[in-house]
């Protein structure tokens, strides 16, 4: 995209009117498909909903809108479909907690059955995947069916009231891991990071999002609806109830959460690596955990200096590990 | 109606639930004055017009017109003005500057090229007005006043127009084919001109010519003299005169070695064009520091590249056969230079003194009503003198000398006259809030670094009166455009659109609001106001 390199705010934003069209996102259309329209009932400036409508949208028009979808148990279904209201614009299904892409993997087996194309994707928060769910996602990668399957990562259980998920940061307060613990918070060496045990599997595509970077979000999941199989895409929605953030700071978060190393933005191809995404500004850590409620207690009247350096340590290893220096992209 | 087991109301859409009572926070779309615009002295209204010109080829000649609604020299502005706007660039404080003046050159000479014109906004209005002075002051007063529909007449003691941009401002920074052609366009538009009219009696002008305002743009005309010994041999002369000469096709002699005194932009004029009419040794003497001199750093860069030297810390006392008698200074505590009693002889075969210029306002004896302060004429907010019906502007008034605010004078000017002459009373307008560099979001914005506008070899240009700096080329002035932050205002990048995570934002076909929030679904949360690159989306508090 080097001919944008001077056009204002060129591909960091979501539009620009002076871009080509093909370098336009479908969020900066008019006509995006709106697959979660207005009057859900997400939380002010909810990073899940916002993430949920960039994908469902690009996928909608990546599959020229035939596409059904399966939602696990969590914010995102509660949301969107308190009974008889639904937010939804595309053919929804609500399974349970923990077997979303059972279903869809059913649903994918069963529209090859009818001989139709309809691609299907399934969804859930971080709860339904990396822990209940991943039995049943394990196994969808490992047959190889033709799901894409997005995680909605805002580290935690927030639709019961922020318990800690195996996805939720070492040090960060939830209902279930106490800022009056010792260590504060979610314990380090604790939890799991899902995109590279997806890998593991050698699935067609699997790669990690956020919501700070449409053009970069956008361009994945065009990228994974161009293939068949087992896809699986890692998106990371700040969540203000749940991080006690601002909710004007959704976006500015997941910004930080990538830019100072914290959360990778990579593709990978049947097991390898295939594209970084670099840090741009590169931030302390600091600068993200302090906008946030749930890391506190790093910083009140107690700090605790030595725990923001052991998260620096393992946003620097992020750096290190997945080359986000520029370079290795 | 008939419902499956366990049903019992219909499935319906979620915009059934109006969200937006959630609210205790609603966005607002503002657009905050740019610094550029404020910096402009000729009233531009930049943003707007590096707007337009962002849209390439489309666009120059819309970005154009609207540089001339504000300033009918763009060509000229280009070339000379010491863009106080750039100084005020958010920009500045990320990268560099928006090289809004080497984008106003490209315009302007885009207009030229394409011989674009404009035509009076309004029918006749039957009213005469009379200018006195055609520099750029007068000029633009004429010009504003002719689009308004005014019967302007303009008088001036010189043969040709222009003022101090033809007879001060030397060829090689302001080729006279550029001023020709941005004067014609004036003239265009019905104005007359009266060349060699000095006007001696401004009453009996007023009277006789049946004028209902006048606009008084005399400028300062005269060399400021500093007492030098009787029985200095060496030539003595004056800058603005030299410059004047030159201006007029002579080059007078001035031997070989030559010193110029002072340290404002007539001086670096002066310096440089004693070099390009032969002399091997200029020298500017000056009695403070280089970084207190009042000349524009580019110039003085510009003369040093062009061989011209400088003596700091230095007055002229004494003029004899050989040279100059100088005197060291040393700066006191407030930076005021003091004497220290040690001389130097400078080998000099003359001196050109560049040592400001007064205005003469001999022709305004008699007139009740004004009142002078300093050598200028004083003038109210709407540049009213003491005397209703007659304004003044440019150098003659007290306010910063350039040309750039000479034009905005008399664009001010002009104004207040329509409205005088209208019957009304003239106001001021008042400034909105400043777009200031906090409020924007510089973490979208590529990184772009500005494009310099190539230059004279330094060879050519000791001998000389080619213009030294040239133009930016179609893609570099586009890029450069393209580089400003349009800050404060909507510059419709989508974000506020594409990042509302209950698609409250609709896009309009009204590109002067290219969106508006749906309240009744808008919660307030302000990702929008947080992730709007230019700052131009505010939170106001709901009403309880
Ligand atoms: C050497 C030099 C270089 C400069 N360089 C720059 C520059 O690079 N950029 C910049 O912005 N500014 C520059 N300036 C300043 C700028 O030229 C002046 O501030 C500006 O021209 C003032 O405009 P004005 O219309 O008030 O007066 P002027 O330009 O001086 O015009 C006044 C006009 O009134 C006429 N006149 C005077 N008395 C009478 C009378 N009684 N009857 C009829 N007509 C009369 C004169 O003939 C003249 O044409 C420079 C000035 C000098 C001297
Ligand atoms: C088997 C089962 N256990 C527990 C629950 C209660 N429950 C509903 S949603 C949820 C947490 C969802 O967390 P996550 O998947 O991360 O989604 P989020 O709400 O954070 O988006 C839980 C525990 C349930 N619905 N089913
Ligand atoms: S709790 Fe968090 S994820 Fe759930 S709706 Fe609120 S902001 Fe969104
Ligand atoms: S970036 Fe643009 S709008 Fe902002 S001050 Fe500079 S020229 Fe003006
Ligand atoms: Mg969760």
């Amino acid at each position: 995209m080097s001919e944008s390199r001077l056009y204002q705010i060129g591909t960091f934003g979501v539009g620009n009117r002076l871009l080509t069209p093909e370098d336009q996102t479908v969020q900066a259309g008019s006509d995006r498909p709106r697959s979660i329209t207005r009057g859900h009932r997400a939380c002010r400036g909810c990073g899940e909903a916002l993430g949920a409508r960039f994908v469902l949208d690009s996928a909608v028009r990546a599959a020229g809108r035939d596409l059904v979808t399966v939602n696990a148990t969590g914010c995102l279904e509660v949301f969107s479909s308190p009974y008889p209201e639904s937010a939804w614009q595309v053919p929804w299904l609500h399974s349970l907690f923990g077997n979303a892409p059972a279903v869809a993997s059913g649903m994918a087996a069963g529209l090859k059955a009818l001989g139709r194309e309809t691609r299907v994707v399934g969804q859930a928060g971080d709860g339904g995947t990396v822990d209940i769910g991943f039995a049943c996602l394990s196994g969808m990668f490992e047959r190889d069916d033709d799901v894409l399957f997005v995680c909605y990562d805002n580290q935690g259980y927030m639709n019961t009231g922020v318990q800690r998920s195996g996805a939720t940061p070492p040090a960060a307060r939830t209902a279930t891991t106490s800022e009056l613990g010792d260590p504060p918070g979610a314990r380090f060496g604790q939890g799991k990071f899902v995109p590279l045990i997806a890998m593991a599997h050698d699935i067609p595509y699997v790669a990690t999002a956020s919501v700070a970077d449409l053009h970069d979000l956008e361009r994945k999941v065009g990228r994974a609806m161009q293939l068949h199989g087992a896809r699986y895409l890692h998106v990371l929605v700040p969540c203000p109830l749940g991080w006690a953030a601002d909710s004007a700071d959704t976006v500015r978060l997941a910004r930080l959460a990538t830019e100072s190393g914290m959360f990778p933005l990579f593709e990978a191809e049947r097991g390898e690596i295939t594209a970084v995404t670099p840090i741009r500004r590169q931030v302390p850590v600091d600068d993200y955990l302090r906008l946030q409620g749930r890391y506190a207690h790093l910083f009140g009247e107690h700090p605790r200096p030595d725990l923001v350096r052991r998260i620096q340590a393992a946003a620097d290893r992020n750096i290190t590990r997945f080359g986000l220096r520029g370079a290795a992209s | 109606m008939n419902h499956p087991f366990a049903i019992t109301l219909d499935v319906g859409t979620s915009r059934a639930n109006h969200t937006g009572a959630w609210r205790t926070e609603r966005p607002v779309y503002v657009s905050l004055r740019p610094p550029c615009a404020e910096g402009c002295p000729a009233g531009e209204d930049v943003r707007e017009w590096l707007r337009d010109a962002e849209d390439g080829e489309t666009g120059y000649e819309r970005a154009w017109r609207r540089i001339m609604e504000t300033n009918p020299f763009p060509a000229v502005m280009g070339r000379i003005c010491y863009h106080p706007c750039e100084s005020a660039c958010n920009r500045g404080s990320l990268d560099e500057a928006v090289g809004i003046n080497a984008v106003e050159r490209f315009l302007g000479d885009e207009a030229l090229r394409h011989r674009w014109s404009v035509t009076a906004v309004r029918p006749p209005s039957g009213r005469r007005a009379l200018v006195v002075g055609a520099g750029p002051a007068g000029l633009s007063a004429a010009y504003h006043l002719a689009r308004l529909g005014h019967d302007v007449t303009v008088a001036d003691a010189a043969p040709e127009p222009g003022g101090m941009m033809r007879y001060g401002i030397p060829a090689y920074r302001l080729p006279r084919d550029v001023l020709d052609a941005e004067i014609e366009r004036i003239v265009g538009l019905g104005v007359t001109l009266r060349l060699d009219s000095p006007v001696a009696d401004l009453e009996a002008e007023l009277h006789d010519g049946r004028f209902d305002a006048a606009f008084l743009a005399v400028g300062a005309q005269l060399g400021r003299r500093t007492y030098l010994p009787a029985g200095s041999a060496a030539r003595v002369l004056d800058a603005v005169e030299l410059l004047h000469d030159v201006s007029e096709g002579d080059r007078p002699l001035l031997g070989r070695r030559v010193a110029v005194y002072g340290g404002g932009n007539t001086a670096m004029d002066a310096a440089r064009t004693v070099r390009r009419l032969g002399a091997e040794d200029a020298v500017v003497v000056y009695r403070r520091t280089r970084d207190r001199m009042p000349a524009h750093p580019s110039e003085v860069a510009e003369a040093e590249a062009e061989g011209v030297r400088f003596t700091w810390l230095s007055t002229v006392t004494d003029v004899d056969d050989d040279g100059l008698t100088i005197e060291r200074m040393e700066l006191d505590e407030n930076g005021f230079p003091q004497p220290t009693g040690t001389f130097e002889h400078l080998a000099a075969d003359s001196l050109v003194l560049a040592l400001g210029q007064d205005t003469d306002l001999r022709f305004l004896d008699g007139m009740a009503g004004l009142e002078s302060v300093d050598g200028v004429l004083s003038v109210d907010d709407t540049l009213m003198t003491g005397r209703p019906g007659l304004f003044a502007g440019g150098d003659m008034v007290p306010d910063v000398r350039s040309a750039t605010y000479a034009v905005g004078h008399g664009r001010r000017a002009a104004a207040s006259i329509d409205t005088w002459l209208r019957g009304e009373l003239p106001g001021s307008d008042s400034p909105g809030e400043p777009a200031t560099y906090d409020r924007l979001h510089t973490w979208y914005y590529t990184d772009a670094p500005r494009s310099h506008r190539p230059v004279l070899e330094a060879a050519r240009r000791a001998s000389t009166f080619d213009e030294v700096v040239r133009g930016l080329d179609a893609e570099t002035a586009l890029d450069e455009a393209r580089r400003c932050l349009s800050c404060g205002t909507c510059f419709a990048c989508d974000n506020c659109f594409g990042m509302c995570p209950d698609d409250a934002v609709i896009k309009t076909d009204d590109p002067a609001a290219p969106y508006v929030i749906d309240l009744d679904y808008c919660k307030g949360c302000g990702i929008c106001a947080a992730e709007c690159p230019a700052g131009a989306i505010t939170m106001v508090r709901e009403e309880d």
